[in-house]
């Protein structure tokens, strides 16, 4: 009974009750960072959230750890670096009207999120629906080939340097913060960036949006009952191709606009960021909880702080090394996450 | 086990006898197999085609390697073939061993222990196999997926702890001035392990792999070779039988990591040197590749299968390379093979899991196993084969 608990794809969490605990935890994050460090670490926290999603909800469907995730996501990257300097043909240039900016963002990201929804379905037909009765092994070492072909297609297209992708925001900050000591401590005040505030609006947004289809619509309650019970769902009239394809669709989607938000943050793409990247979303998506769509969009911002906390302590060549940490003692000792029900730890 | 099972049919033509040879002599093949192999290889290599690609010495210093990445496979091969357990991090076992000689080898490392090769052999192996307890006792009662992503986890903080501590390890620059095995020379005979010189490593290499194949094929036979695979087939039964299942594992864990350890000593002192990016993900994922070629499971399939895929990432590829840009073949000269290399091992991993997940070589009882259907229609069926055996 627990175990199939365990994998179903879960809406409502124990969040609610948490939600005092998250903005405390925000508060001291924020005086113990300093502001350009917290902005850093929200938006570092919602790329890896989008991509937690997708870790999650895959895993909550069909039980994989689809390993090319992160891969998937670097796919994006490239793609919104494609769509930015070949379609649109932009370079370095900052954009300061807003109505331009906006216009262009959506021309990036909605082609990006619909090619590589497509990418992820297309995956998911051909490497791991042949599979979906096989043994366990053989879908997660599949899903490993399928990371190596993406990586190496983007490092053959691209070639293996980075590449810079242009830079369309303008430097405005809209925000600032002077510095201000309570006490004895001071806390370091400074701007905050019209980027930081767009992506990280965006990525709630795109949670949000999330959240209300998971948890509202029939597409959505296809994908839980598919999650609880495959037979049984079956049975009931759904679709489950159908939905487990729809899963993949969103997944891939929401790392493709992870992939954009990357490059317009980081300013640069190269062919194997997924390889990490992936690896602290899945970390972010087992400390929230697998199959937890809440637990995994906390989990990324919680990985992401850990990751600038290390950064700021001097410990940056440090930050992976911490995060897997993390990874181990989270599975060792408490494998259903922070927000998770208790697993089933037989296979 | 399964080799056991089949009734000799036909006994008398040359093939059965054999195959019976091979059965009731195993170690003795192995040996002679690896005795025939070790003769032939660096014979064929001064045949035309393959002489026109390099020179014999450099054929052979390339089937040493080869066999440190056999020895990783067959490793490996008993973490993932026999026991079923995912391990994505294996390259830090042989991180492991490879740093465990630099330190107690090297005269730039900073322990200045110097200790010789021979007895680091096994100390290597065992310091491995000790990480190997340490992280599968907290791990191994993880659900398979989860172990392997530990696993990944384990094999990317191992090179990064060798990078970052560079107070002891040199970050990246590695630890270099890795001794040479030594011999005694018995009368006038003297062997001398040089860079120069392949042959004495090529000739350690294949005692080391004859019997580290000898060790695990008696492993797979034994109690302990029997419960791994009752585990692979069904953890449940396997517990319900009597099988203690964390230790069973562990040990497949702590054996797969010794022969990673045994493995980095070697090629430590083969290269001379240790970096970190020599163990990076993609060296795991290799012998990941090598062991789901050959055969999960199959000792001899895996084997071939690394050393196929070692022949074509070392040679086959640079040679292509260096073939179409000899040649004005329109596209295919402007291609760098070799960075093709992975696409290769990605396609080869989907491609087998997808067509034949048994791999090319595969054990029996694998192929039953991953052909469910197919197994469960002949269990239908009546059996003659056993009436016949017994």
């Amino acid at each position: 009974m627990a175990s199939e608990m365990a994998t179903t794809l879960r809406v409502r969490s124990r969040i609610p009750r948490s939600v005092p605990y998250t903005a405390a935890a925000l508060v001291i994050a924020l005086l113990l960072l300093g502001v350009p460090q917290f902005m850093n670490a929200m938006t570092l926290g919602a790329i890896y959230a989008l991509i937690a999603l997708g870790y999650t909800m895959v895993y909550g469907i069909i039980e994989l750890i689809n390993f090319a995730h992160g891969d998937v996501f670097m796919v994006g990257a490239f793609a919104s670096l494609w769509v930015l300097t070949t379609p649109l043909g932009l370079l370095d240039r900052p954009m300061n009207d807003p109505l331009q900016l906006a216009v262009t963002l959506a021309a990036v990201v909605i082609p990006v999120m619909l090619f590589m929804g497509l990418v992820g379905v297309i995956i998911e037909r051909f490497a791991y629906r042949p599979l979906r009765h096989a043994p366990r092994l053989a879908p997660l070492i599949t899903a490993i080939g399928v990371s190596f072909i993406l990586q190496n297609i983007i490092q053959v297209v691209f070639g293996p340097s980075p590449h810079p992708t242009p830079q369309i925001f303008p430097k405005v900050d809209v925000l600032s913060v002077p510095s201000f000591n309570i006490g004895d401590f001071a806390v370091a005040g400074g701007t905050v960036r019209g980027l930081n505030l767009t992506i990280i609006v965006a990525a709630v947004f795109l949670m949000a949006v999330l959240q209300l289809f998971v948890g509202r619509t029939r597409l959505g309650r296809a994908m839980r009952s598919t999650s609880q019970d495959r037979e049984a769902a079956a049975l009931m009239g759904v679709d489950i191709n159908q939905t487990i394809a729809i899963t993949f669709f969103i997944a891939a989607a929401l790392a493709g606009a992870g992939g954009v938000i990357y490059g317009l943050y980081f300013g640069s793409v190269q062919f194997n960021l997924g390889f990490f990247t992936g690896l602290k979303a899945f970390t972010a998506a087992v400390l929230g909880g697998i199959g937890n769509t809440v637990g995994a969009a906390v989990g990324g911002f919680v990985i992401a702080f850990i990751e600038v906390f290390a950064a700021q302590l001097g410990y940056s060549r440090w930050s992976e090394v911490a995060v897997f940490s993390v990874l181990i003692l989270v599975l060792v000792f408490r494998p259903s996450g922070l927000f998770g029900q208790a697993l089933g730890e037989r296979a | 086990m399964t080799a056991r099972t089949v009734a000799p049919r036909g006994t008398g033509s040359p093939r059965t006898a054999f195959f019976q040879f091979t059965r009731e002599h195993r170690s003795l093949s192995i040996i002679l197999a690896w005795v025939v192999i070790g003769l032939a290889l660096p014979a064929i290599v001064l045949l035309p085609p393959l002489s026109t690609f390099q020179n014999q010495v450099v054929w052979v210093d390339g089937f040493a390697l080869s066999g440190v990445y056999i020895l990783l496979a067959l490793g490996l091969n008993i973490v993932v073939g026999f026991a079923g357990l995912l391990d994505l991090g294996y390259a830090a076992f042989f991180a492991i061993g490879s740093y465990t000689f630099a330190f107690a080898a090297s005269p730039q490392a900073i322990t200045h222990l110097n200790i010789p090769f021979w007895p680091m052999l096994v100390v290597g192996a065992l310091v491995a196999a000790l990480f190997g307890i340490l992280l599968g006792a907290p791990t191994l009662r993880l659900r398979g997926d989860y172990l392997a992503i530990v696993t990944l986890g384990f094999g990317e903080i191992v090179p990064a702890i060798f990078l970052n501590a560079d107070a002891y390890t040199k970050g990246t620059n590695g630890i270099g001035g890795i001794p040479q095995p030594q011999l005694p020379c018995v009368g006038s005979v003297c062997v001398h392990f040089t860079f120069l010189d392949p042959f004495p490593f090529y000739v350690t290499m294949l005692g080391i792999l004859a019997v580290v194949m000898i060790l695990i094929y008696r492993l797979q036979d034994s109690r302990l070779g029997r419960a791994w695979m009752a585990i692979r087939e069904d953890e449940l039964a396997a517990a319900s039988s009597g099988i203690n299942t964390i230790t069973t594992k562990l040990l497949a864990f702590a054996l797969g990591a010794s022969t990673a350890g045994f493995a980095g000593v070697f090629s430590a002192s083969k290269l001379g040197n240790v970096t970190p990016d020599q163990f990076q993900f993609a060296v795991s994922f290799t012998i990941l590749a090598m062991v789901v070629l050959g055969g999960m499971g199959n000792i001899w399939g895996v084997v071939i299968g690394a050393f196929t895929l070692y022949t074509i990432q070392s040679v086959l590829l640079k040679e292509l390379n260096q073939f179409f840009q000899g040649q004005h073949v329109p596209i295919l000269q402007n291609i760098d093979f070799v960075q093709y290399q992975y696409l290769l091992y990605g396609l080869a991993l989907v491609g087998m899991m997808l067509l034949r997940p048994e791999g090319l070589f595969p054990s029996n009882r694998r192929r039953r196993e991953l052909h469910q259907e197919a197994a469960e229609d002949t269990e239908l069926a009546p059996p003659t084969q056993e009436i016949g055996d017994s």
